[in-house]
């Protein structure tokens, strides 16, 4: 963990000449989505014939339940309807808006960047403001990359994968998410632009934590993004996803898959930090996150950890899951999710419990505020060969004002008879008790409802690494600002 | 570090329950307020403290100079006002450490005065702890969580000494308490008897004064100060009781 911030300090540090160079695009493709879309985007990625083939089986079936009407709607969510027609699949690598200096930055954004404590540099750079002391970015991947290359771990682009590594990708893509799996997924399997790619060989323990952070061209968010891990026998990797610093996008719908494999005593952990554009005050605008995450713990005492801090987008609805394959595997979910004026999340996990003496926990804190609507919907399956299975849930919900909404829907089932399952639950107000306490100590409201709300998610903040940890915090304030009156 | 009351009439839920105070206790001062259950002893002190359900419809409440009614509780706290709970509530995922390092450095921003970093309260936290023969593993738990009723009181007081208020109130502090724990708790109070501290001991029973000597003592019944008077009225109220005072409210 360190390395990562001694490495980016002591490259900041100095004095960059910064080349920002844009490659601009021509062409511009048509919004609209059909075959053709599809053809042309796997030739403009110079994509090899068993990844066009793939797209198109996807995106058949997709049309297929487009044409069905079959787009799922159970969620506890309301959105209005969204046009496929009129989306475009393949945008020429973003060209970020120049600016000459932070101040001709919206102050509003300034100010999210000071609260959450980003680097100057940094700000600098999501800002899009080229100015000779920035860092380089292309430098700090290239060190940061020959680490991996002394360790033999492979973190690239997709796109790059596709590429340099046919065949670990043909072997592993969609090995966990089918590309009938669900609508969005298999949407997602038809258009995806990039993502990561990450495969760590045998008996490695991953030197760094990776983050999209240092993949090249990573600033930008895909709007589908399709990511795949794999971590070989023995081997351990821990991998960040996202950032606290707010980021818009014109597209509207994020449809995102990310598939991890975890072989005999191999451990992934995925931590993910978002904080996308949620919409204005009353509820205009803001990022529809819809996700497919899923873990296979294929091996033997093998282990797959999600921790997420979602603050963002307008409407978030995900389950990062595990299939718990092999014997005395475990899988964990630990899960921070808020909700303030009209954001709208039906998040939780599935826990599939397959192998023998397999473990799951599940630790979800919903914190809904304004007018947000948080749904807990989580799933624990006991199948008849799991044996001896464990499960520990505990969804704990924190409602601030009297306008928001904390709504559970657990299933829970179980067709093994040797199973364990505790599940607890838990619905909160901020105590004005509470409050009273702290403010009477000398803590400005505000500080107080952060201070309690903190507390509220320690066990969540715990499970992630340092420094999201410290950046989850500081985010989750300033997501809260003006919600205690 | 003067605390003037004037005719203060404070209701909650519609009713009234303090008819008219009046009261100064200048630095240093020890000032204990007593009274039957009922009396509004506990309703003087939340006031003082600027807790929102209790309502102050008449009167006035200077402090240092300043309007005190005026004032928000992080204000007032940060003025130097420290209310000493009857029931400390609990709060779980903080810890009772980082708890106090953060309110100690919320009261010294507002005060313009440089914040404390974890290395230089560390050693200052441990000297009070042990003035109040606190464990410092106590301190890793989060706030009050699991204490006993004693504990919760002693951690009260140690809150007290780290703020190092110009006004302490305590709410019946004694309440719940066993004799050891009470001589531990008013050992960490009187050693923060100070010239430009004043304390405002609300009390029930008689006992907690022979170990916190007041200077004034005021018998509050029914909403009104009946009687003031030296440490002795607190005797006499231990051997007659309240209801001769009592007796006497209800007349007006």
């Amino acid at each position: 963990m360190s390395s990562n911030t001694d490495t980016i300090r002591n490259l900041a540090q100095q004095d960059y000449k910064w080349g920002f160079v844009t490659e601009i695009e021509e062409e511009r493709i048509p919004k609209g989505l059909n075959e053709d879309v599809i053809r042309l985007i796997s030739a403009k990625k110079h994509e090899p014939e068993f990844m066009l083939e793939w797209r198109l089986k996807a995106y058949r079936h997709w049309a297929s339940l487009e044409r069905a009407d079959a787009e799922p709607k159970w969620a506890n969510i309301k959105y209005g309807p969204i046009n496929y027609q009129d989306i475009s699949y393949y945008s020429a690598p973003k060209q970020k808006k120049q600016l000459n200096s932070l101040d001709e930055l919206d102050p509003e954004i300034l100010r999210t960047y000071e609260k959450l404590g980003i680097p100057l540099a940094e700000q600098k750079m999501l800002a899009g403001v080229a100015v000779d002391a920035v860092f380089d970015s292309v430098s700090v991947a290239t060190t940061f990359k020959g680490k991996l290359a002394e360790a033999g771990v492979i973190f690239c682009s997709f796109s790059e994968a596709v590429q340099k590594h046919p065949e670990l990708v043909k072997k592993y893509l969609g090995s966990v998410v089918p590309v009938t799996d669900n609508f969005f997924a298999a949407l997602n399997s038809a258009v995806f632009s990039d993502g990561s790619f990450v495969y760590v060989p045998k008996g490695v323990r991953c030197p760094l934590e990776l983050s999209t952070y240092f993949r090249i061209n990573a600033a930008e968010t895909g709007q589908f993004e399709r990511t795949l891990i794999i971590a070989d026998e023995g081997a351990y990797v821990s991998y960040l996803e996202g950032c606290t610093a707010p980021i818009r996008d014109e597209h509207q719908l994020h449809a995102a898959v990310v598939e991890l494999i975890a072989l005999d005593n191999a451990q992934i952990k995925y931590s993910t930090v978002q904080n996308w554009y949620p919409g204005d005050k009353q509820g205009r605008g803001g990022i529809y996150n819809f996700v497919t995450k899923r873990g296979a713990c294929r091996g033997v005492n093998s282990k797959i950890s999600w921790t997420q801090v979602e603050t963002g987008s307008a409407i978030t609805w995900k389950y990062p899951s595990c299939i718990l394959q092999g014997d005395n595997s475990v899988g964990e979910f630990y899960s921070v999710a808020l909700t303030n004026n009209y954001q709208q999340a039906d998040t939780g996990t599935k826990m599939i419990h397959l192998g023998k003496n397999t473990s799951s926990t599940v630790v979800s804190k919903g914190i809904s505020a304004g007018h947000g609507q948080n749904t807990y919907r989580g799933q624990v399956k006991i199948l008849k060969g799991a044996q001896g299975a464990r499960n520990y849930t505990q969804c704990d919900s924190l409602l601030i004002g009297d306008k928001c909404g904390a709504h559970t829907f657990p299933y829970i089932e179980v067709k093994n008879s040797t199973a364990r399952m505790e599940h607890e639950a838990s619905t909160s107000k901020i105590g004005e008790d509470q409050l009273f306490y702290l403010q009477q100590r000398g803590l400005k409201t505000e500080d107080a409802v952060s201070m309690i709300v903190n507390g509220f998610c320690k066990q969540v903040f715990r499970e992630l690494p340092m420094e999201f940890a410290v950046e989850a915090q500081k985010l989750l304030s300033v997501s809260l600002e003006g919600s205690v009156g | 570090m003067s605390l003037e009351i004037k005719n203060l009439h404070v209701n909650v839920d519609g009713h009234e329950i303090l008819k008219g105070i009046d009261l100064v206790i200048n630095p240093g001062e020890v000032h204990s307020i007593m009274g039957p259950n009922g009396s509004g002893k506990s309703t003087l002190a939340q006031v003082l403290a600027r807790r929102d359900a209790y309502h102050v419809t008449e009167g006035s409440v200077a402090f240092n100079g300043k309007d005190l009614l005026e004032m928000k509780p992080e204000e007032a706290a940060c003025e130097g006002v420290f209310l000493a709970f009857q029931y400390p509530v609990e709060i779980p995922g903080i810890s009772n450490a980082y708890f106090l390092r953060s309110a100690l450095n919320a009261q010294r921003k507002f005060r313009g005065e440089e914040e404390m970093d974890a290395m230089d309260f560390l050693p200052f936290f441990r000297e009070k702890l042990k003035l109040l023969e606190m464990d410092e593993k106590l301190m890793n738990r989060s706030l009050n969580e699991g204490f006993s009723g004693g504990e919760k009181k002693r951690n009260e007081v140690l809150q007290m000494s780290i703020l190092e208020p110009k006004l302490a109130v305590l709410d019946e502090t004694d309440s719940g308490l066993d004799i050891d724990a009470l001589r531990i708790v008013a050992n960490g109070v009187n050693a923060l008897r100070s010239p430009e501290r004043s304390f405002l001991v609300v009390t029930h029973y008689q006992r907690l004064l022979n170990y916190i000597k007041p200077d004034f003592v005021h018998v509050l019944v029914d909403g009104r100060i009946m009687r003031s008077g030296g440490p002795e009225l607190a005797l006499e109220l231990e051997d007659k009781g309240y209801g001769w005072i009592e007796q006497e409210a209800a007349a007006l």
